[in-house]
């Protein structure tokens, strides 16, 4: 599905009473099927955005749409992955990836069997009935994104998803969103503040100032697919991730 | 080999200082039982005043043999268990209400802060003049006192429900049903279950300080009864079963807590 992000402005209300600029105005399009990276320093307003594209929040100015369709409301094709990995601490592995589904009205045991085709894919296949607290921070991040992918949405918008995660899992991880997506292709948004990982995932990485965030460059990312953790030392990898890290020094200066 | 040995040796020494640590309650009852005893024997204190423990168990045997026990306890259980229906049915939703619009607080806090700080027994008999003798002066009583701890806990719970999963389900389009069932309910509930410990116990202070000020039956009639014929192992007898209604209500909502609160104690191992 297109998105496109028209002229768009978020301000807040400051402790005087008077609006704080947020985020905006910024516009720019995303055609069917890209990975694109948000990239901006913390407080530009890239959590703001995908809230705005969630329809969980309108914005004070400008519009968001979805293949033309005005964003009001959180829309049936779209899932969001939030910043903490926002589990239910009641729930089972099984009950918390469920629960789009259940929301949705389907029975026990059509959600239990859809859930549990979906285990293997993301290694949870016996924690099913493992609580949040029993998990490490890398599983939870997973059974967030089955609560994602249980949905089959057609626009992924993650939030920072594996900001709380170190390194080596984090890597594990984002490659691992690389190859659950390549079996059907969707639009999805990610926001990261981490330039490799932004250049590793994405087709196209949108650098934002800081707050209120506009864009400051659109850098499309044409390595090959599919991609993998060697190629962050290819010279063509480096080479993009310095010039990303230069759109965000100069507007620093 | 050595680091098993030292490993079961650590674990056997665990697992005794746990059962010591679940006996110990037990071991207090039968250490004051004890005292009581001795206390008595010696005539250390007059038995007219603490009567021993022989006296106590044939008041109680007596009082078990010709129905009066059982009456009382009933007209008291009843009253309590009403109360509690009542006053925590409309505690919880109304702690829902102010939890969802805060204006509520503002404009209920002046009644509800009223009936709290001030003392129950003092009010107690204008209950009675309002509701009669019989059983519903007890019940409002009852429910009056219990009514607080689950507004108060079901305002907490309620409002302590996390914003991020509030937005998780707003994306799947939840309405304010499923939002209730799946997310607010489930994540307030060991706040209500607590709440609810607290309302169990008071409800034998409610519905016997109703009983005192003006009933025909009940425990605190009983006691009552049994002070003014001089009686005091009945006396005895009757305090204690209140504590055993008390304790068991109590023990009952912490039943329903280990049972729909597993994810709290897997969480906690």
């Amino acid at each position: 599905m297109r998105l496109s992000v028209e002229n768009i402005e978020v301000s807040f209300p400051g402790p005087a009473g008077d609006l704080l600029p947020a985020l905006g105005p910024i516009s720019f399009e995303v055609a069917d099927d890209q990975f694109v990276c948000l990239l901006g320093p913390s407080g530009c307003g890239k959590s703001t955005l995908i809230r705005v594209l969630a329809g969980l929040l309108s914005p004070s100015a400008g519009a968001a749409y979805c293949d033309r369709e005005l964003i009001q409301r959180p829309l049936a094709e779209a899932a969001i992955m939030f910043q903490d990995t926002n589990l239910m601490p009641w729930r089972t592995v099984l009950d918390n990836i469920a629960l789009p589904l259940e929301v949705a009205g389907m029975s026990r045991p059509e959600r239990y069997g859809a859930v549990r085709k979906l285990l293997p894919q993301l290694n949870l296949e016996n924690f099913e009935l493992a609580y949040p607290a029993e998990l490490s921070g890398g599983m939870a991040q997973r059974v967030s994104l089955g609560r994602v992918i249980v949905q089959q949405p057609q626009v992924w918008l993650l939030d920072e998803p594996f900001a709380a995660l170190d390194a080596l899992t984090r890597e594990a991880l984002s490659l691992e969103l690389l190859r659950l997506r390549a079996r059907s292709r969707q639009t999805i948004i990610l926001v990261t503040h981490d330039i490799n990982e932004a250049v590793l995932l994405a087709d196209r990485v949108i650098v934002m100032s800081r707050r209120p965030g506009a864009l400051v460059a659109d850098i499309p990312i044409d390595l090959p697919r599919p991609r993998s953790a060697e190629m962050i030392y290819k010279r063509e990898f480096l080479q993009l991730a310095k010039r990303i890290r230069n759109c965000i020094e100069d507007q620093r200066a | 080999m050595q680091t098993n040995g030292k490993v079961a040796e650590f674990s056997t020494g665990r697992k005794r200082q746990i059962i010591l640590r679940r006996l110990s309650p037990f071991l207090t009852v039968l250490l004051l039982l004890l005292l009581w005893q001795g206390v008595t024997e010696r005539q250390i204190i007059s038995r007219i005043l603490v009567p021993p423990p022989a006296d106590v168990y044939a008041a109680f045997t007596a009082a078990l043999a010709d129905g009066t026990l059982a009456k009382h306890t009933m007209t008291t259980l009843g009253e309590m268990m009403y109360g509690l229906l009542l006053g925590v049915g409309i505690g919880l939703v109304l702690g829902y209400a102010i939890a969802k619009a805060p204006l509520l607080e503002y404009v209920l806090s002046p009644i509800i802060v009223a009936f709290q700080s001030t003392p129950i027994v003092a009010y107690a008999p204008l209950l009675i003049i309002w509701f009669g003798t019989g059983p519903s002066s007890k019940i409002v009583t009852t429910a009056v006192i219990v009514f607080f701890p689950a507004l108060v806990n079901a305002i907490v719970g309620i409002r302590s429900v996390s914003p991020p999963l509030r937005d998780l389900m707003r994306s799947l389009n939840a309405g304010p049903w499923l939002t209730f069932r799946l997310l607010e309910l489930p994540s307030a509930l060991p706040v209500i279950l607590a709440g609810l410990k607290t309302s169990a116990t008071l409800a034998v202070i409610g519905a016997v300080v109703g009983e005192f000020v003006g009933s025909g039956s009940g425990l605190g009639v009983l006691v009552i009864m049994a002070r003014s014929q001089y009686n005091t192992p009945l006396v005895v007898v009757t305090v204690l079963t209140m504590t055993v209604i008390a304790l068991s209500l109590y023990g009952l909502v912490a039943l329903v807590e280990w049972r729909f609160l597993v994810w709290q104690r897997r969480a906690a191992s």
